[in-house]
């Protein structure tokens, strides 16, 4: 039901074709290309940027970025893809709370085809389980209203984008006294693994292109000690291809003025602060918890979170904990996602990319996700 | 609210009414009429014969139905390999406790389409399922039609070929998605379901060589380039700005991660050119319907069977042929 | 999955809600993440049905001026080159 339009304020100067179009602007992008081959020049090593979201990488791929660069600008695409660096072990989780009598498990998009240790949440649907994606947690509060007799559970997943979401649906569903709605969380955030990538002492990257939208809600000071610590220079940007050609431009300069700062090239959305009210939610329902295991490349300490004590009787890891696999599972042998994950390796260094790991059968998870590496650079990576 | 009962279904009084009713009623002809066994009837020259299924869900959506669409579907199979099409067969099978209502306006969808194609449904089949056994309503048709351009076939296809797409792309799978539960985005669009027998005749009267021509359903423009490159054994080179698309149907895609060229259309197809492309896109752009008809690309030969697609920004990619399970239950 | 691309609002509804449109396309998204008050023709990022943040008009405009300026520069500096070639 709607309320009467109340016309509080109206803008006259930005047309929403603006946004798009002022971003992907054809000669915006030639000019940058020219600024950043000629500053490129004086560079004085090569410049090995890491991107580390996957939708950043899909732009990349899209629009052709990489073609675009000298020969002295490589990307590594790095592990910002939550469906891709989801591990076995809680995947075979998922599908444990799926087959449970009376569930409906729940989540996002490409994660009901990635595949556990013997099938994916997709494959069990069409065994009966009843596993469905929303398009946004705000469903959820519907099929619980829905299937009162049913445990709805939520199996959530993504970066500190989508972690709020998860927080709000739990406020939500307390507050309209809705009790049959779990969460089986497996967010995780963005600064602890680019730290481990920069403590692998094998790893190439000296520059990192931060997540757009994730700095939206955290605030890009969070990516201040990264560049601290580790001299490496950060440029947080937005998505559209003027953006990143913009942020890559700031990286090489900062490089030539010897500076390793965080800057934010998404100015229009994008702040040193975070959305208060976000972190609010999150912080009131959830906390940092001690490890969690990024497929591929391993246990990272404190990069994820878990649901506070108070709220445990809605943790379906705590709750359901009997139907839960005991034992841990491995990656596939011939997988390498590991190593793409990092920024070690290519897509087509993989002895079964485009083979036996494809789109529609894949092996590893960066080849599930629209936005996983491997994903792109079959759709789009094959350069000419 | 009248809704169909299982008896409906059992060949006796009740299916005979329902039938006459519904159906001949509407789309009365002599041989329909005549109620024999078989359909009889006499085709001069070479004969095409396609046939189809529907399923389509929502089975009301804007631009169309599942009546509709039953009917586009089979003729413009016929009309892509130059055949007018001529008499169809109509086979629907209803859940029980289907709306009588919405089967007349399906009905009626299907006899407004059978007259903007000149054809006539021939010889048909009605059953009824039990709840639950279907979801509301499958139709399939059968079509045959008379070859009036011979030589049509995607294995001729050969390097220098102009490929033109007849209108904009991407409508129908747009609309379709828009109208899913879960998703709900409300906007103008509609899908672009329509006969193209009509324009076809035009085309092929025309002082053209035309090699091939495919409807762009699922899978869209790069399902059917794709395919060409196979069935041919060629290269195309495609430029990713002489596409129109709608800025609704752009939303659609940024929404939810799609690619224009992915996107299902029912009424808009894509043809291998050797000569005469002006004259072909002059008689496209003359109709409201097809005037961002387009010159896309051209045939190469480059030995690798692919797709290149060229932006706006000088870069290329490929085009891949889409897989997985990208829309469930689009036709 | 971030799909978060600007949509201008249209309504404001009940319940927290509002309708976005991108494009022509127009949906509802909760509001329950914006740490300020909207109103109609602002714009705002939506990820996942939710209003994340509202997009700096001002910040936006002035990047398109600076890249104008880019192109400028660069426009200067080619033709600079073409006369000394």
């Amino acid at each position: 039901m709607r309320k009467s339009a109340e016309r509080l304020f109206v803008s006259s100067s930005l047309d929403l074709s603006v946004l798009f179009d002022g971003f992907r602007d054809k000669e915006t992008i030639f000019a940058l290309k020219r600024k950043i081959t000629e500053d490129a020049k004086k560079l004085k090593e090569k410049l090995y940027i890491m991107e580390v979201c996957g939708g950043h990488t899909h732009t990349i791929m899209k629009y052709g970025i990489n073609q675009m660069m000298p020969d002295n600008i490589e990307f590594v695409h790095g592990p910002g893809c939550p469906v891709c660096i989801m591990p076995k072990g809680r995947i075979d989780a998922a599908i444990a709370l799926a087959q449970m009598k009376d569930s409906i498990l729940v989540t996002l998009g490409d994660m009901i085809r990635v595949p556990g240790s013997k099938k994916s949440l997709s494959q069990i649907r069409g065994d009966g389980a009843d596993v469905r994606f929303v398009y946004s947690p705000t469903e959820i509060l519907k099929i619980a209203e829905q299937n009162p007799n049913k445990k709805v559970i939520y199996f959530a997943i993504g970066f500190e984008t989508t972690t709020p979401m998860t927080a709000a649906l739990m406020d939500r569903a307390i507050k309209s006294g809705l009790t049959n709605i779990y969460y089986a969380i497996n967010h995780v955030t963005v600064p602890e693994p680019m730290c481990a990538i920069m403590d692998d002492h094998e790893t190439k990257v000296n520059a990192f292109l931060a997540p757009a939208h994730v700095s939206v809600i955290t605030g890009s000071k969070i990516y201040e000690p990264i560049s601290e610590k580790y001299g490496v220079p950060i440029v947080a940007a937005g998505f559209e291809p003027v953006d990143i050609m913009q942020a890559i431009s700031m990286l090489v300069v900062q490089k030539l003025e010897g500076r390793a700062q965080t800057e934010i090239e998404y100015t229009r959305s994008v702040n040193t602060e975070p959305n208060p009210k976000a972190m609010e939610l999150i912080n009131k329902y959830m906390e940092v918890d001690d490890s969690f295991i990024w497929r591929g490349i391993g246990a990272i300490a404190k990069s994820s979170l878990r649901i506070r004590e108070e709220f445990a009787y809605l943790d379906a890891y705590k709750v359901f904990a009997d139907a839960l696999p005991k034992e841990s599972a491995k990656d596939h042998k011939a997988c390498i996602c590991g190593e793409v994950l990092k920024g070690k390796a290519k897509p087509y260094d993989c002895k079964v990319f485009g083979t036996a790991c494809t789109p529609s059968s894949p092996l590893g998870s960066c080849m599930v996700s629209s936005e996983g590496a491997c994903a792109a650079y079959f759709k789009y990576g094959k350069s000419i | 609210m009248k809704k169909i009962t299982l008896a409906q279904g059992s060949g006796g009084v009740e299916s005979n009414k329902l039938i006459n009713e519904v159906f001949f009623s509407r789309l009365k002809n002599d041989i329909l009429l005549a109620s024999e066994d078989a359909a009889v009837f006499k085709i001069e020259g070479k004969t095409a014969f396609t046939t189809d299924s529907f399923i389509v869900s929502p089975i009301f959506f804007a631009g169309g139905d599942i009546g509709k669409i039953a009917v586009c579907g089979s003729c413009n199979d016929l009309a892509m390999m130059g055949a007018k099409p001529k008499y169809l067969s109509l086979s629907l099978i209803i859940e029980e406790g289907f709306d009588l209502g919405d089967l007349e306006r399906i009905a009626d969808s299907i006899a407004k389409e059978l007259a903007v194609n000149g054809a006539m449904v021939v010889t048909g089949d009605t059953k009824i399922a039990p709840r639950g056994s279907v979801d509301k309503i499958f139709i399939n048709t059968s079509a045959v039609g008379e070859v009036m351009l011979e030589g049509i076939s995607c294995k001729n296809i050969k390097a220098g070929d102009k490929i033109i797409v007849s209108r904009s792309v991407g409508e129908h799978g747009a609309a379709i998605f828009s109208a899913r539960e879960g998703i709900e985005l409300v906007s103008a669009l509609k899908s672009d379901c329509a006969s193209m027998w009509p324009m076809v005749e035009k085309l092929i009267g025309a002082k053209a060589e035309i090699v091939s021509m495919r409807d762009a359903t699922r899978g869209g423009v790069a399902a059917v380039l794709n395919e060409w490159c196979a069935s041919s054994g060629v290269s195309m080179d495609i430029t990713e700005e002489s596409f129109t698309v709608l800025p609704e149907v752009s939303g659609v895609c940024e929404l939810l991660g799609f690619e224009p060229f992915s996107l299902a259309n029912e009424g808009t197809f894509v043809m291998a050119v050797r000569s005469g492309e002006s004259e072909i896109l002059d008689i496209l752009q003359s109709e409201e319907f097809t005037k961002n008809a387009a010159v896309v690309g051209e045939v190469i030969d480059d030995g690798k069977n692919r797709v290149i697609l060229k932006n706006g920004y000088g870069t290329r990619r490929i085009l891949e042929y889409p897989t997985g399970e990208l829309l469930p239950r689009i036709c | 999955m971030c799909l978060s691309i600007p949509s201008k609002v249209v309504s404001l509804d009940a319940d927290n809600m509002a309708t976005v449109d991108t494009l022509g396309v127009q949906r509802v998204v909760s509001l329950d993440l914006m740490p300020e008050p909207l109103g109609i023709g602002d714009y705002v990022l939506i990820h996942i049905g939710y209003a994340i943040n509202k997009i700096d008009e001002e910040s936006a405009l002035l990047s398109i001026e600076t890249f104008k300026e880019i192109i400028a520069q660069m426009d200067e500096e080619e033709r600079r080159e073409a006369l000394c070639e």
